[in-house]
């Protein structure tokens, strides 16, 4: 029987009149622009998206993507990249866009029976 | 229609809903609320226990509670960050908090007494968060969900660090004891209400549940925070103040005594020992930091400006 | 509590003097340091900071505990240990020079006398990897990755606060009135400092001087304040501060080790 979960701890703390709306309003040209940050780690292959901070210029982004994201020293390549300028592919189009790939199977090493012995392949 | 069920088919299936996603009104607002209470309340967090850092009593303590509380920040921060992706800056969010609108968690409304405090934040207060944070690390929407799993990933240092000073507090000098039992004493109770209301007392709001924002019900985690640390007293040697504290055989649960409700709504609702205090410290870090802004965006602007004219020229 | 006499009996007096120097430098600009912990003007900003104050206490640890060390070695009884260096001995005692004692101020204030510091820290460190002394040469190695950030993460505030706003270049430049009378000590050697060098364990800071006046040079410039701070400090005109390496601290400090050191003052003998 789940009656009731509201949790107090962290949030749901019912307030009259803030947080609600989405706003754009405020976005002075005082406020810090938002950066993405993208982090390649010692064993990593590619840069991963790990957060985003604000800073007001790139050389002040990549400084403090190294003080913010790798305090524990999760990464020895930094990229930074003002949010603004992301495009991302609409979650609408996903059928369109994904879908198609998924019966490509001959792009996926699996589909390539070779004979066991064959090594370093 | 359609879009609804798209929305109620993903929390279904347990696929996580994604900023351009859509998402019904409410579904946004809660989210809003709760992720920038959340977030005010670390960066709150940071200054009953930051109190303590220049008052640290070695250089080992010293070190690891800067670390912590800089880890709040950055929990803080992470979690801003999560509220811009549903479309309000961390400017306008961080003005609620100053102006008083927006809540944070009413357990950084008591003071810091004695270092035994910083032992038993991290021990109760971080111990309780974790339970709330674990679950949430499964939470319906990705970005909130992405914040949570690097904060339980960092915090796991936290509720250790606080136990090992509680630790070495019970195994020294009757003072040390002392100042160890009085501080659980003073945070046993405040901890348990971090966990809300009992479930039968706002029988309406399941709503959470249903969107999966939230996993568990208050007193769900709240017994099982309850049961966890009538154990890890005894390792302390010390006695967790409430005379009621029994194992039910029956339950495989431990009983535990009354919340003082009046307390807790009263802490809520701004009554609390330090509530004033923590608000003006906030504000005054963000109004003395106006100017400092300001510059670091002017000279963006200009080193900008002066670098399009080079290319030009 | 560390007897004078004892100390000269061991001959390595000016060692463990000049290794406290350090630690005392470090310790009590982290500790001021983290006074802004939970305070920063920017989330972002309050973060580096406290990485920086983090490095500091660490410097500060590896130098207290080479010195308590060396201390220990010559009167095992005594048990000397990072902590009873950094919490029991008291003002006069501690041999940080003035400038890392000065009040936090307002963003600009903590930035200056972070710059002056770190620019004044890395040309040392950058001598003192190559020292004739192992341990020295090991903490500085460590020491001076940390500090290359500090240098760049303060000079380029710097930059920003003097390229900035009209508010923000009136507060460092009242920044540098303060803090300029506190930085002759840094270039002034004490008896162990001299001796130090004289063994090619420490440095020679007179050779490194020119280095930070043309570090200083570069940053205002861009800054965009160095005219005007080339007129503030006509030579012969500015009487500098100094005795904190000898132990003639400002009144800051006292309040400082108030702070500091009141757990360990009231709980004596306590394990933590």
């Amino acid at each position: 029987m789940n009656i009731l979960v509201r949790k107090y701890l962290y949030g749901d703390i019912p307030e009259d009149n803030s947080g609600g709306q989405p706003q754009s309003k405020n976005n002075g040209s005082n406020d810090w622009p938002l950066w993405e940050v993208f982090i390649r780690n010692k064993q990593g292959l590619d840069h991963k998206h790990v957060g985003s901070l604000h800073a007001a210029d790139a050389q002040m982004a990549i400084e403090n993507a190294r003080d913010v994201y790798t305090r524990r020293m999760e990464g020895i390549s930094i990229w930074v990249v003002e949010s603004k300028y992301i495009h991302a592919s609409n979650p609408d189009e996903a059928d369109s866009m994904y879908d198609p790939a998924n019966d490509k199977i001959y792009r996926h090493p699996t589909f390539y029976h070779l004979p066991d012995g064959l090594t370093h392949i | 229609m359609h879009e609804e069920k798209i929305f109620q088919d993903k929390l279904d299936r347990e696929i996580k809903i994604e900023p351009q996603d859509w998402m019904p009104d409410a579904y946004r607002k809660t989210l809003i609320r709760q992720i920038s209470q959340h977030a005010h309340s670390e960066i709150v967090g940071m200054l009953p226990e930051g109190n303590w850092i220049t008052r640290a009593p070695s250089l080992k303590r010293k070190a690891a509670l800067l670390a912590k509380v800089q880890d709040e920040a950055g929990h803080g921060l992470y979690l801003y960050a999560a509220t811009e992706t549903l479309g309000v800056t961390r400017e306008s969010t961080i003005e609620d908090l100053n102006s008083g609108k927006a809540k944070y968690s009413s357990i950084f409304n008591y003071p810091t007494l004695t270092w035994a405090d910083i032992g038993a934040i991290g021990w109760l207060v971080d111990g309780a968060a974790i339970m709330n944070q674990v679950m949430l690390c499964r939470t319906s929407y990705g970005p909130y969900a992405r914040a949570m799993v690097r904060i339980c990933k960092e915090e796991s240092f936290h509720q250790r660090q606080g136990f090992e000073i509680l630790l070495t507090l019970s195994r020294g000098t009757v003072a040390q004891k002392e100042m160890c039992q009085d501080a659980i004493n003073r945070w046993w109770w405040p901890s348990l209400m971090m966990f809300g209301p009992k479930d039968d007392d706002s029988p309406h709001s399941k709503q959470s549940m249903d969107w999966k924002i939230k996993r568990k019900s208050n007193d769900e985690l709240r017994q099982q925070f309850v049961d966890i640390c009538a154990e890890q007293v005894k390792v302390l040697g010390m006695k967790i103040p409430d005379a009621e504290l029994k194992w039910n055989e029956k339950k495989q649960h431990y009983d535990f005594g009354q919340i003082d409700w009046e307390e807790f709504w009263n802490v809520v609702k701004g009554n609390g020992p330090c509530n004033r205090d923590r608000l003006e410290a906030r504000k005054k870090a963000h109004e003395d930091g106006d100017w400092v802004r300001k510059a670091a965006m002017a000279h963006a602007k200009k080193s900008k400006h002066k670098k399009q004219q080079t290319k030009v020229g | 509590m560390i007897g004078e006499e004892e100390m000269n009996s061991t001959g390595k007096t000016f060692l463990t003097d000049y290794l406290l120097h350090l630690a005392d430098d470090a310790l009590i600009l982290g500790h001021r340091n983290s006074e802004w912990c939970g305070h920063g003007p920017i989330l972002e900003q309050d973060i580096a900071l406290t990485n920086i104050s983090l490095d500091l206490i660490g410097q500060a640890r590896s130098l207290y505990q080479y010195a308590a060390n060396i201390l220990n070695e010559s009167h095992p009884a005594r048990n000397v240990s990072e902590d009873t260096l950094a919490y029991l001995r008291d003002n006069r005692e501690f041999k940080n020079c003035l400038l890392v004692e000065m009040p936090n101020g307002d963003w600009a204030h903590t930035i200056l006398r972070q710059f002056f510091f770190s620019t004044y820290q890395f040309f040392l460190y950058e001598k003192l990897v190559g020292s004739v002394n192992d341990t020295i040469a090991a903490i500085s190695a460590k020491a001076i990755k940390e500090v290359t950030y500090h240098l760049r993460w303060s000079g380029e505030w710097v930059i920003r606060l003097g390229d900035g706003t009209d508010e923000s270049k009136e507060r460092l430049l009242k920044a540098f009135d303060m803090l300029w009378p506190f930085t002759g000590e840094l270039f002034h050697m004490v008896e162990y400092e001299i001796v130090a060098a004289d063994l090619g364990i420490g440095a020679d800071l007179n050779l490194l001087r020119s280095k930070w006046d043309e570090k200083l040079k570069i940053v205002f410039q861009e800054a965009g304040i160095l005219s005007i701070i080339e007129n503030k400090i006509k030579p012969g005109s500015n009487w500098m501060q100094s005795g904190g390496k000898i132990g003639k601290h400002s009144e800051h400090l006292g309040f400082i080790l108030a702070e500091l050191q009141f757990m360990q003052r009231a709980y004596p003998n306590s394990e933590w």
